[in-house]
């Protein structure tokens, strides 16, 4: 679909302060095209957390929005460590996450369902030593 | 109820944001990823976290304003990230049980108006 409006955003995985950035573009974007504010909020926290595994988990990676017609899609992609088991990973309450992390109120493991949780699909692909890449969709 | 009743009342300081926000309810929590998907719009958040990723949620979630208890600090660069981005940050030397409490006693107050 070529007329798909494309957002792009490199993240930052040096940065755990400056994660978000990414997330709070779109959400001004989103709002300027006048979707709604249930619509927003759903891709906008779907994204940060996706946004925040990546700085935490993967060392960084990039994000890209696609705003189509009929959904609004969100495609998350590092070449990170990688995920063993995704099935574990989804399970709320699983978290690999360091103190240090945890100490700043993440880490409690419902980045992935959270992120399940607010939008109508995602799909996991993950490879050990390779990478992550996740795609959500939420419809509009 | 707007944020600039709440602030007298419960002797708020007041760092940044919109003083005429509505406030419609009340919501307590400090596990971020537990609060975004839990707290509502035009909600007062209350937590005693005070690092950076707290006014991301805070506009994630587009909650009223955070009242940042029990004497934390926020540093100046979340005070400004929080200006930038229109987040209301009030600070509290009290409890977050005491002003979940007063916070429960102003809502009510409102209802029976
Ligand atoms: N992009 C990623 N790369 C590698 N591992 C990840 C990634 N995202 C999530 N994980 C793994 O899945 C677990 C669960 O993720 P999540 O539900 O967001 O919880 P949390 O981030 O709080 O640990 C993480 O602790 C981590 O082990
Ligand atoms: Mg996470």
């Amino acid at each position: 679909m070529s007329d798909a409006l494309r957002f792009h955003y490199d993240v930052d995985g040096e940065n755990f302060t400056s994660a978000g950035e990414a997330s709070a573009q779109v959400k001004k974007k989103l709002r300027q095209l006048g979707f709604s504010p249930d619509i927003i909020r759903r891709v906008s926290i779907a994204m940060y957390e996706g946004e925040i595994n990546m700085v935490v988990h993967a060392g960084g990676g990039k994000a890209d929005v696609f705003v189509y017609p009929e959904n609004i899609e969100i495609v998350l992609e590092d070449s990170g460590p990688g995920i063993a088991d995704v099935e574990l990973a989804m399970k709320e309450g699983y978290s690999t996450a360091p103190d240090n992390v945890r100490a700043l109120g993440f880490g409690a493991g419902m980045g992935l369902p959270n992120m399940k949780r607010y939008t109508d699909s995602m799909t996991v692909e993950s490879e050990l030593g390779v990478g992550t890449k996740i795609v959500m969709k939420v419809n509009v | 109820m707007k944020v600039k009743d709440i602030v007298p009342r419960l002797g708020l300081d007041m760092l940044s944001g919109d003083a005429d926000r509505e406030i419609s309810g009340c919501y307590v929590g400090d596990l971020l990823s537990w609060v975004m998907s839990h707290a509502q719009f035009d909600e007062c958040w209350i937590t005693i976290m005070s690092n950076i990723n707290v006014v991301a949620v805070a506009s994630l979630t587009d909650v009223a304003c955070v009242i940042i208890a029990e004497g934390a600090r926020p540093e100046e660069n979340v005070i400004e990230a929080a200006k930038a981005k229109g987040v209301c940050l009030l600070l509290s030397e009290e409890t977050v049980f005491s002003l979940a409490a007063e916070m429960a006693g102003l809502l009510k107050e409102k209802q029976a108006e």
